[in-house]
């Protein structure tokens, strides 16, 4: 699925991811964790292709393509999903416009027929469901006036609706209280499948109670400094990241 | 003559012999009311000559180029049917005005009015209905200042001339088409429009400016609107001209008591645009609305300078520009208030946004309130800013290519602007429009 190799990058002369070496593939969970400013959005952002962040050197390979040469709207075309940490709020472009143009756009590049305003309308209503949000949300202004946690079911709501091969959640779980949290795992666990993977940035096991992962790695100061299994984010979550740190952030070993 | 420039002379002479040929061609008319005010006002453009960047009203525009070209005066044109088909409106076709070059096409124009409603070119009209023509025109636009109307006074021929009736409600908005089709030469023309709506009367009037074809030619409108007691106009005016047409257009409106006046002005086209919109409360309880929205790319320059003179208490003013400038373009914002001292408890608001979409594009904002009444709620803004790069980044990140994403955002930051035209087809062909030029 994606295949990432010694990836550098930086963003205004500093250097932020140090060397990341990660491979996903289809159908896998990977949880990223990590302490504040580690790095873990800059990767999923330099993913999904912001172009702010300059990478220095390393590779990308997403399907057997360089992730790192296509634009943003390319990678999502191609099946690469970012729910963003922060999700900005677009004043005065509806929910319904903004996800039709996306959803076509994405179809189209599949080589499918763009959906008139009746299929929309049908498979969106369908997929509201699946994170519990009101119709009435699709003629709103993207994220505008939304609640912290209505923006964090939107982004999985538009992920529902794009069918991504892979999602990548930037802490989507972070203020969500519990009933929330449930609704947002329920729609991820509805959305895996053997061909799709996620890759899951959090900073508590809370939510991989519910989205359980293969794999869960840790990010401290730009790297990967520790790998494992599910119980990984148990250890984590009892001892901290200290006594895999040394005093100053870097890995310790 | 106040402009001293040999060369800006020889302009303003040849635009004098041309009246003076005109004064030939008219020479049944011309002992009538109509054409002692044409030649008044030929006198006063004469001593007042095109205006220069010396003086306060055109400090940011430079009419240089205009007064490069040669023009000759517009003479009777005829297009086809089909020509027009583009710009028709859904649900608008059966309801339609149409001039060419200035002249009233009675063949491409259908409509159906009640009784008592009068939708006439000028001209013709001018047979029928001079004393309303008379009692009206140039009562209301002051030319002593302004060359541009005065010279559209000078030329003043054909236009719409709009009158409805007490207590008569219009409910079709009507269509005005204002095509150019330049035939060999580049034309001036100054079309003179009269809309004079009675006590309690309502209209809501679409006018288009639409070009067959990419040339040079110089269109300057006159619009001199009455708006009476309690009654209510809707007027949305859409500006496509060719990108290397000059469009002036000065409009002076009276706004009675407890009357509504809406104005929504969209410019797309133009190497030079200029719009003067002058509104005057002349009741208490009036409101007007005036909204404008301009795209400019290129080298296009899009002046909008409006004047809202609160001469009478309570009444409500609000009025909103939005413009995105692109390329080299250059917009100018010029927005006057006068609050008169009578003019207790006048509501006035006024806010200008702009966003540069490329560096070289500029814009001159310039806002000039004047309060001289104390009981009042009074406010203004403007900003400048560009296209946000999270938000282009968000709608990229799902997939929508980057060009259809910046055509969204600009519609989304239009979208103050666009709500509010009531008319559906009227906004979806607009924001067609606009994704189609300058999206995907
Ligand atoms: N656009 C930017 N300009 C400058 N510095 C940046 C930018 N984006 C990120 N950084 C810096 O890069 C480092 C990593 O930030 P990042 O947001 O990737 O961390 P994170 O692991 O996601 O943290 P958190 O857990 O708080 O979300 C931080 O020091 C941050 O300040
Ligand atoms: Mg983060």
């Amino acid at each position: 699925m994606i295949s990432i190799k010694n990836l550098h990058t930086s963003v205004e002369e500093t250097e932020i991811l140090k060397g990341i070496d990660l491979e996903v593939k289809p159908g896998e969970v990977h949880a990223i964790m990590g302490p504040n400013g580690s790095g873990k959005s800059t990767l999923a952002n330099v993913l999904a292709g912001r172009e702010e962040y300059e990478v220095t050197a390393g590779s990308v390979e997403f399907n057997g393509r360089n992730l790192l040469e296509m634009p943003a709207e390319e990678r999502a075309r191609e099946g690469l999903f970012l729910a963003f940490q922060y999700p900005v709020e677009i004043p005065g472009v509806s929910n319904a416009n903004f996800l039709k143009a996306a959803l076509n756009a994405i179809r189209q590049h599949r080589g499918e027929e763009a959906f008139d305003a009746m299929d929309f309308l049908t498979m969106v209503k369908e997929r509201l469901q699946l994170v519990e949000m009101d119709q009435k949300f699709l003629q709103r202004a993207v994220n505008v006036g939304f609640s912290g946690g209505e923006k964090k079911r939107n982004e999985i709501f538009q992920m529902a609706v794009l069918e991504p091969q892979l999602g990548i959640l930037d802490e989507t779980d972070s203020g969500l209280d519990i009933d929330a949290l449930k609704i947002v795992a329920n729609g991820v666990n509805k959305l895996r499948n053997p061909q799709r993977s996620f890759i899951i940035v959090t900073h508590y096991q809370r939510l991989l109670d519910y989205i359980v992962p293969d794999f869960v790695h840790v990010l401290a100061d730009g790297r990967i400094i520790k790998s494992g299994g599910k119980e990984l984010a148990l250890y984590l979550e009892k001892n901290g990241y200290d006594d895999l740190l040394n005093g100053n952030g870097k890995a310790a070993v | 003559m106040k402009n001293d420039s040999p060369k800006d002379r020889a302009v303003c002479d040849a635009f004098i012999r041309d009246f003076q040929n005109l004064e030939a061609q008219l020479n049944g008319q011309s002992s009538t009311p109509f054409h002692e005010k044409r030649v008044r006002a030929i006198t006063t453009f004469a001593e007042l000559g095109f205006p220069n960047m010396r003086q306060e009203k055109w400090k940011y525009t430079s009419i240089a180029p205009l007064l490069k070209e040669k023009f000759q005066l517009a003479s009777a044109h005829k297009i086809t049917e089909k020509a027009l088909q583009p710009f028709l409106i859904n649900g608008l076709e059966e309801n339609r005005v149409v001039f060419v070059n200035g002249y009233f096409d009675k063949a491409l124009s259908k409509y159906d009015m009640p009784p008592g409603v009068l939708i006439a070119g000028l001209d013709e009209a001018y047979h029928s209905h001079a004393a309303l023509i008379d009692e009206h025109l140039g009562k209301y636009l002051q030319i002593d200042e302004q060359p541009f109307a005065a010279l559209n006074t000078a030329f003043a021929r054909d236009g719409i001339l709009i009158h409805i009736p007490q207590n008569t409600v219009i409910e079709k908005p009507l269509h005005l088409l204002f095509i150019s089709d330049v035939d060999e030469r580049p034309f001036h023309s100054h079309p003179r429009n009269l809309i004079i709506l009675e006590q309690g009367s309502q209209l809501s009037l679409v006018e288009s400016h639409h070009t067959l074809s990419p040339d040079v030619y110089f269109n300057n409108f006159v619009t001199e609107i009455i708006v009476g007691p309690n009654a209510k106009l809707d007027h949305i005016k859409i500006q496509d001209e060719s990108k290397a047409a000059y469009h002036f257009a000065a409009t002076q409106a009276k706004v009675a008591r407890d009357a509504v006046f809406n104005s929504t002005g969209i410019d797309l086209g133009g190497a030079i645009l200029r719009n003067d919109i002058n509104i005057e409360f002349t009741g208490e309880n009036a409101e007007a609305q005036l909204l404008g929205f301009y795209y400019a790319t290129g080298t296009q320059l899009m002046d909008n300078h409006t004047f809202i003179d609160h001469a009478v208490p309570h009444c409500n003013s609000n009025e909103l520009f939005k413009g995105f400038l692109d390329d080299k373009s250059h917009g100018v914002f010029n927005g006057a208030v006068l609050v008169r001292p009578d003019a207790q408890k006048t509501n006035a608001f006024q806010q200008n946004q702009a966003i540069l979409i490329s560096k070289n594009a500029t814009i001159d904002a310039k806002p000039e309130l004047e309060i001289f009444a104390d009981d009042v709620l009074c406010s203004h803004g403007a900003t400048i800013g560009e296209l946000q790069d999270d938000h282009l980044f968000y709608l990229r990140s799902r997939g929508i290519g980057e060009e259809m994403a910046k055509a969204m955002l600009h519609i989304a930051f239009a979208n103050d602007i666009f709500e509010r035209i009531k008319i559906d087809a009227v906004r979806e062909k607009l924001e067609a429009e606009i994704i189609a030029r300058f999206g995907g």
